[in-house]
């Protein structure tokens, strides 16, 4: 899941080169400014500048609307759902997968990976086939009183569909280049299977494990496909904060659109923050792995 | 304790790891498993662990059957080959988790659990590098706290898998002998694993050579070394020039030599090698005098060190010859490359056979 941007270390005679070629330095880094500044910045840029288009009073008031209050809520119960549920689900999944051998190993590998190769719509077409009052299940459910599609259960349960990969396909690689020895040094050491997952295991995957959990949950709060399917669109009861957003900007207001965009901003701004925390505490941890060797 | 595996037999999908072997550690005793790699010797030894469940056999300790005890249960001290220190643990911690996991009833309090490491620390002489983490430690220091954590436990018996093997050689000899030491004080029964003869050699009251999933010859050092059971033993032991020609009638013929095949006389009629150590060649300038010999030229001499290696072509076949002199002999004789000598040898082991290839075991 994560890429590193490695830039080779450069010597002084190519540094001395690319200096030479001053105007297209020049060019090639304005050029990347002026990409980012378009794409990136702009965009940024004019979410707050739109929320904030008729005065920090109207900004505040359409964050203390009731409904937008109640989509900020329920997209929080969503992710505080989902992510907890695929914490525990990629937790065990990389657990068996990188230290026991089984049947069906693969398959499970490659399931893991299906929410990332389905279009989130579909995985949101597909709950409401299989729980939708038309459904396999729905007759069941409704004679039960249940309804799961076009309510929380639904949104949760999309939600937790579309973050399932990130925490397992974190852990997995991560886990596999540790091996199995430190666990097998624990047992013969007289330690129980709990005693191992938590005294040697979970310690050496400690950042790793965080590092997917701030990708799901970054990805549970955005997440506006699959949901939107199975959502319904009931104001103030089924709408996430980025469902709530398209409602308000189809509806021509602004700046409480915007407002909504921009409560989903800060958040992604957050977890870009945490993120890179957690990254420069990896690479820390694994700065001090390759210390030189001291005889 | 007395560690008995009895038939023990496990395969890894297509690949035969261990082919229904044996073997007794006796209480106290430390054996090395010696073999090439994928030999099965540390299959073997994972499978006395309980890291690995043998297909078929059983695993006796003290006599017990604990062939399905957890390696929990069985309570033996491991060192693994590349150490699998817990990275996150400093030096203490590491020597310390095996008392800090005990159940509560049998548990060590804080304080002499704290004494204890102290202890085991002092005996592996790293007690001034009890707050390092493991990549702060150089390799040998790292083996150490890996010792010292399996010992913290008192297990009753030690098994080491290669625990030299990632050192390098004056580090590895160095370990080696205190290892032995070590062993000398406390008695605890071991079992290490080796790929390296001398060591092996130097280490163990007994040596146990595999080959291929099986026991080629279980001995003392000195008896495995001057009395291998196998052409393999002989080959692993040390450098080995072959010698091909006939038995008949109680004598062998090896080219222009002849030699007295002691063993099964009667019977052994067909090809077969003659097994020489390098310092078992004598090199003398004129034919005549004792016996026959091989003419051979001389093509290169290495004379650093206490002996002077000779390496000679012979003028018959071709074939390469590794003879070992000293370096007194070395100077009488004055060798020089180029020149035409003859070579005698002064021991000879008969293995019966042709060998099919370098490394490759063959029936007697």
């Amino acid at each position: 899941m994560r890429v590193a941007i490695s830039v080779p270390a450069q010597t002084p005679a190519t540094r001395a080169k690319i200096a030479n070629g001053g105007l297209l330095r020049v060019l090639l880094i304005g050029a990347a400014f002026l990409y980012l500044a378009f794409f990136l910045l702009l965009p940024l840029a004019v979410v707050f500048a739109q929320a904030f288009a008729k005065g920090a009073q109207a900004y505040f008031s359409a964050i203390s609307d009731q409904e937008t209050l109640s989509a900020v809520k329920l997209t929080f119960i969503a992710a505080g759902i989902a992510v907890p549920l695929n914490l525990l689900f990629g937790l065990a999944s990389a657990w068996c997968i990188t230290k026991f051998n089984f049947r069906g190993k693969n398959v499970l590998i490659t399931l893991i990976d299906l929410p990332l190769a389905v279009s989130p719509v579909v995985s949101g077409l597909i709950f409401v086939l299989v729980f939708g009052l038309h459904g396999w299940f729905g007759k069941w459910l409704d004679a039960h009183n249940i309804q799961i599609i076009f309510a929380v259960p639904g949104i949760v349960l999309a939600t937790a569909f579309v973050t399932v990969p990130f925490i397992a396909r974190e852990l997995i690689p991560f886990m596999q280049s540790q091996g199995t020895e430190e666990e097998e040094a624990a047992a013969v050491l007289g330690a129980g299977g709990w005693q191992i997952f938590f005294r040697v295991t979970l310690p050496n995957i400690k950042w790793s494990l965080l590092y997917g959990v701030i990708l799901a949950t970054s990805r549970a709060v955005g997440e506006f496909g699959a949901v939107s399917v199975v959502s319904g669109h009931i104001r103030g009861e089924t709408t996430t904060l980025p469902l709530h957003a398209e409602i308000l900007y189809n509806e021509y207001n602004f700046v409480a659109a915007f407002t909504a965009a921009s409560l989903l901003t800060l958040l992604a701004v957050i977890t870009l923050i945490v993120k890179k925390f957690v990254e420069w505490k990896t690479e820390h941890r694994n700065e001090s792995a390759v210390l030189p060797e001291q005889a | 304790m007395n560690i008995h595996a009895v038939n023990i037999s496990k395969r890894f999908g297509a690949f035969h790891a261990l082919r229904d072997v044996s073997l007794e550690v006796k209480e106290g005793e430390l054996v090395a498993l010696l073999g090439p790699s994928g030999s099965g010797k540390t299959t073997l030894l994972r499978v006395i662990a309980g890291l690995e469940q043998p297909d078929s056999g059983t695993i006796l300790l003290n006599g017990e059957d604990a062939t399905a005890h957890s390696a929990a249960k069985r309570r033996m001290g491991f060192v693994f080959q590349h150490y699998a220190l817990f990275r996150h643990m400093n030096v203490s911690g590491n020597v310390a988790f095996g008392l800090q996991v005990q159940p509560k009833a049998t548990r060590l309090s804080r304080g002499e659990i704290k004494d204890r490491v102290a202890e085991l620390l002092k005996l592996v002489q790293l007690e001034s590098l009890a707050n390092r983490y493991p990549t702060q430690l150089s390799g040998g220091q790292r083996q150490r706290v890996a010792l010292a954590r399996a010992l913290a436990v008192q297990p009753t018996v030690l098994l080491l898998d290669e625990p030299f093997g990632a050192l390098d050689a004056k580090v590895r000899k160095n370990l080696r002998r205190w290892l032995r030491k070590l062993h000398d004080e406390i008695h605890v029964t071991s079992l290490l694993v080796t790929h390296d003869q001398e060591e092996a050699l130097e280490v163990a009251d007994r040596v146990a050579i595999m080959n291929q999933g099986q026991f080629e010859q279980v001995g003392k050092p000195e008896e495995v070394y001057d009395h291998p059971a196998t052409p393999f033993v002989f080959d692993f032991l040390g450098n080995v020039n072959l010698f091909h020609g006939r038995v008949e009638a109680g004598k062998a013929s090896l080219g222009p030599l002849e030699w007295a095949a002691s063993e099964n006389t009667e019977q052994w009629t067909g090809p077969a090698v003659g097994y020489v150590r390098p310092h078992d060649l004598e090199i003398t300038r004129d034919k005549s005098g004792n016996g026959p010999a091989i003419e051979a030229k001389v093509m290169q001499i290495s004379a650093a060190g206490p002996r002077a290696v000779v390496e000679l072509k012979r003028t018959d076949t071709g074939e390469l010859i590794e003879a070992e002199i000293t370096k007194a002999r070395y100077q009488e004789l004055g060798l020089t490359v180029g020149e035409v000598v003859f070579v005698k040898p002064l021991a000879m082991k008969l293995f019966a056979g042709t060998p099919a290839a370098e490394g490759t075991t063959f029936d007697i």
